[in-house]
């Protein structure tokens, strides 16, 4: 299997879509999310009135899509398929949804712990009732575990379907670990009825403007930076570790480092990504660590295609948009729908939409 | 034989006694009120009698009533039959003598103080197990006598049990100082009880009785120990063996395309339902030999699952080698159409799949450790398919060519190997190994569409732990894990210890990478 260094195809869908013309379709769609939150802050029988319903959808699909963005880093580049993704998605929800949960409970307790009659706040929520605090946990709690488990995993050069496996068993660890009460998050229900973010009321729409329009800041700003490093030398050698490991090491390279660095950045990613989610969409709990998600995630990267950054984000977007349609209309073929997706994908479509896009360049 | 001897004359003895004091019991304890009643039970509790047996069962079966001369009669299936004997005809309306509960109580003491005369050495064991539970003070004299008849050495030591647990409130500190020894002996949960309420309570002055207690506590929390650890292990043993089942088949496939079969856990989850298929169909058409429903089903689900896994390794899987992250997600996304499949055909909630009766039960060794038959069934039934398959590699033309495959895939393909052949084959076989381990799951647990996703992530584990190629490896693994997991479980809880050994099996990598038994080769990319 020889799949085209993705720098080269980047290259090459520009050139021959024309940069212009790349360039006008990327500031339509930019535009377009920018007047998105802007719209919904009209009033509410003005025909160009966004509810609150389609922006809620809109942010948490970006969420997902900067989830497939980092996900397209480690896979599409490195060559390592993660199925623990969303593992790193909810640290960083849970610990946004802390500083929720303390900005609603006031000086109190957070009410599940209330019920649990616990009497103090177990140690790691100290500081969450700071804003600033929190945003380092959203950054360091996925962070850190993503530096250890890959310092172990990399160290001992686990890679392919084995660093797959793990990956998923640690999400699987994760979700049963947070199901329970005595682990201090609120066990199966999660975190919800948040009131207040930084003061301001959470459902009032400039609230969920200026939520929407972060996500869509920090959409662009990963973008750029996957770009950058795609472009740089930094990305040829991850493309080269992922296309022939020992040939890379035999030149002198020592993979870790680099393995490391994107598996830290995209776990991070991730955990931000959670960090907006959750004040938009109002809750955070167990399942989203459950496998099953994280492995869906891996879909959105293949159906857009791997290693072409723009891909995924087209993914997240048509699974997602077909997600949201079926579960409404075809409740019960949701699931054959995303099952025959993994295969016809996998099968008919190795480079997803962007490859397709490129072929009919060509011909 | 001198001991049978005084036993027939003991027998006749009692037969003169229960001819003369024949007449009034059952009409004594209809005509009595309640308080009477149980005061009545009491004395024959302390003093049994063979002639009561009947009053007894009707009592605890509910089938003694009186009419309104208070005369008991025996509720049969035919008629009424009047207690004291003759044919005395009800006057007016039966009504039923009403218990309650402490007359319950007292009745199950009594009825078992009178059985331990039964000839049946196991209704005697019944009997005085019973009574270490429940035997009254003034049983001792009784209990005294019938532990110098008894022949038999576990209604023996079940007697003495039942009347070192009357003896802990006797005033004698030395009774109570052999009573405390005796209880230490055994490894009854009871005994535990016993001995920790003598000691919480602050009665037991005697300083020599305390410290013997402790010991003997100290002697019986041990024993019990030991149980709940054999218990444990035992557990481990069975979960070993399900997971073995579960990984044998993902470590051959694995081995041989190097590909994740994400769609594994699902072939376990249609083996029981081929389980669940082939006991309705002898429900239907054959009940009278429903008993050997999970041998029929053992073949059936089999091929069915192989069938399975030999058109998906056809149709998707052969068009993805070479590319093994992709097959997951194919495989994944097979796995999600079958869970939605059986939903669809068989509804979401859980089919109910029985035990037949030689599977149901179990063998007591310890007094607190109990093995269930199905579980010994199936460990045996797992070690059986891993010889099963051990053969097949091993010993025959297709095992020859799994491994030529597995070794070097170009390599065998040279020599003539038809590699495509091999691999459907031995997708079959992993898949059919998988379908097996679903038959063996049905009887111990839920059948559900969500069956294979609670082991698949654990079989994978295995997988990951054993290393590929050698059955040797996913043999130590499966039971390795099965067993950590249920020694960690009550220690630190279920879900703390299914982190600990991912942790524990992220370490372990470090030191081995290709796992417990790695092949060796010199191939490298």
């Amino acid at each position: 299997m020889t799949m085209p260094l993705n720098q080269t195809l980047l290259a090459r869908t520009s050139a021959k879509l024309g940069p212009r013309l790349s360039i006008a379709v990327g500031a339509v769609v930019l535009a377009l999310l920018i007047a998105l939150p802007l719209l919904h802050l009209t009033p509410a029988d003005s025909a160009f009135h966004v509810n609150a319903y389609t922006l809620t959808l809109v942010g948490k699909i970006l969420c997902y899509a900067i989830v497939a963005l980092a996900l397209d880093l480690v896979w599409g580049y490195a060559g390592l398929l993660s199925l623990g993704h969303g593992l790193f998605f909810a640290l960083g929800g849970y610990a946004m949804g802390m500083y929720l949960m303390r900005q609603s409970a006031g000086d109190g307790l957070p009410a599940f712990m209330s019920f649990l009659a616990w009497k103090e706040l177990p140690w790691y929520w100290v500081g969450t009732d700071h804003f600033i605090w929190a945003l380092c946990l959203v950054v360091l709690a996925p962070g850190l575990l993503a530096l250890v488990f890959g310092f172990f995993a990399f160290r001992s050069r686990i890679k392919g379907v084995y660093f797959s496996i793990m990956t998923q068993a640690l999400t699987f660890a994760g979700m049963l670990l947070f199901f329970r009460n005595e682990t201090g998050f609120g066990g199966n229900n999660g975190f919800t009825d948040f009131k207040r973010i930084l003061g301001f009321d959470i459902t009032a729409p400039a609230t969920r403007a200026a939520l929407f329009l972060a996500t869509v800041i920090l959409l662009v700003a990963s973008l750029l930076l996957g770009w950058k490093l795609a472009r740089s030398k930094f990305g040829r050698v991850l493309t080269a570790l992922r296309d022939a490991e020992n040939r890379l090491m035999f030149c002198g390279y020592d993979p870790r480092g680099y393995k490391l660095f994107i598996w830290v950045l995209s776990a991070v990613l991730c955990g931000l990504a959670g960090a907006l989610y959750v004040p938009q969409v109002g809750i955070i709990n167990p399942s989203e660590m459950s496998p099953t998600n994280s492995i869906e995630a891996a879909v959105w990267v293949a159906l857009g295609g791997r290693g072409t950054l723009i891909g995924p984000l087209l993914g997240a977007g048509v699974v997602n948009g077909m997600k949201s349609w079926f579960t409404v209309a075809f409740p019960e073929y949701w699931l054959f729908a995303l099952g025959a997706l993994f295969i016809l994908i996998t099968l008919y479509l190795p480079h997803g939409i962007i490859g397709l896009l490129k072929r009919g360049e060509k011909q | 034989m001198t001991t049978a001897l005084y036993r027939l004359l003991f027998a006749l003895l009692l037969c003169f006694q229960w001819s003369s004091s024949y007449a009034g019991d059952a009409a004594d304890f209809s005509a009595a009120n309640s308080s009477k009643q149980a005061k009545l039970l009491q004395a024959w509790a302390a003093a049994p009698d063979a002639a009561r047996l009947p009053l007894l069962e009707s009592l605890q079966n509910g089938r003694v009533e009186a009419d309104s001369n208070k005369t008991p009669f025996y509720k049969t299936d035919t008629g009424y039959q009047a207690a004291e004997g003759g044919d005395l005809e009800p006057v007016g309306k039966l009504r039923k003598l009403r218990l309650n509960n402490r007359l319950r109580g007292l009745i199950a003491i009594t009825m078992a103080s009178h059985q331990l005369f039964s000839t049946d050495p196991a209704v005697r064991l019944l009997a005085a197990q019973e009574l270490q539970k429940s035997a009254k003070p003034a049983q001792l004299q009784l209990l005294n006598e019938r532990l110098a008849q008894e022949d038999d050495a576990d209604v023996s030591e079940a007697l003495s049990l039942a009347l070192a647990s009357l003896q802990l409130i006797d005033s004698d500190p030395q009774v109570r100082l052999a009573a405390v020894r005796l209880l230490g002996e055994t490894g009854q949960p009871l005994a535990r009880v016993r001995l920790e309420r003598l000691l919480a309570d602050s009665n037991e002055t005697d300083a020599a009785v305390r410290t013997a207690a402790e010991t003997s506590l100290a002697q019986v929390k041990r024993r019990l120990m030991i149980g709940e650890l054999l218990g444990q292990a035992f557990s481990g043993m069975s979960l070993g063996s399900i997971l073995l089942l579960a990984a044998l088949g993902l470590a051959i496939t694995f081995g041989l395309l190097g590909v994740i079969n994400m769609a594994h856990g699902e072939m376990l989850m249609l083996g029981a339902y081929s389980t669940y298929m082939v006991q309705v169909m002898f429900q239907r058409f054959a009940p009278e030999a429903i008993a050997l429903y999970p041998l029929v089903a053992l073949p059936v689900a089999f091929f069915v699952t192989a069938a399975i896994g030999m058109a998906l390794e056809r149709t998707v899987i052969r068009h993805l080698y070479g590319r093994p992250l992709e097959t997951l997600l194919a495989t994944w996304g097979i796995s999600l159409i079958l869970i939605q499949l059986v939903r669809v055909l068989f509804g979401a909630q859980n089919v109910e799949v029985a035990n037949p009766y030689w599977l149901s039960g179990g063998i007591q060794v310890l007094p607190n450790l109990v093995l269930p038959y199905n579980r010994i069934v199936i460990i045996a039934f797992a070690l059986f398919v891993v010889v099963l398959t051990w053969l097949l590699l091993n010993k025959t033309r297709l095992g020859l060519n799994v491994r030529a495959v597995t070794q070097n895939r170009n390599m065998a393909a040279c020599c003539g190997v038809p590699t495509g052949r091999v691999d459907m084959l031995a997708f079959g076989l992993g898949s059919g190994i998988a379908g097996l381990g679903g038959v063996a799951l049905s009887q111990i647990g839920n059948v559900g569409p969500d069956l294979g996703q609670s082991y698949i992530i654990d079989s994978f584990l295995v997988v990951v732990l054993g290393g590929v190629g050698q059955l040797a490896g996913s043999v130590t693994a499966a039971f390795g894990l099965g067993i950590a997991n249920k020694i960690l479980e009550p220690q630190i809880g279920a879900v703390l210890g299914k982190i600990l050994i991912l942790a524990l099996i992220i370490l372990f990598i470090q030191k081995r990478p290709q796992g417990l038994f790695a092949l060796k080769g010199r191939v490298i990319d």
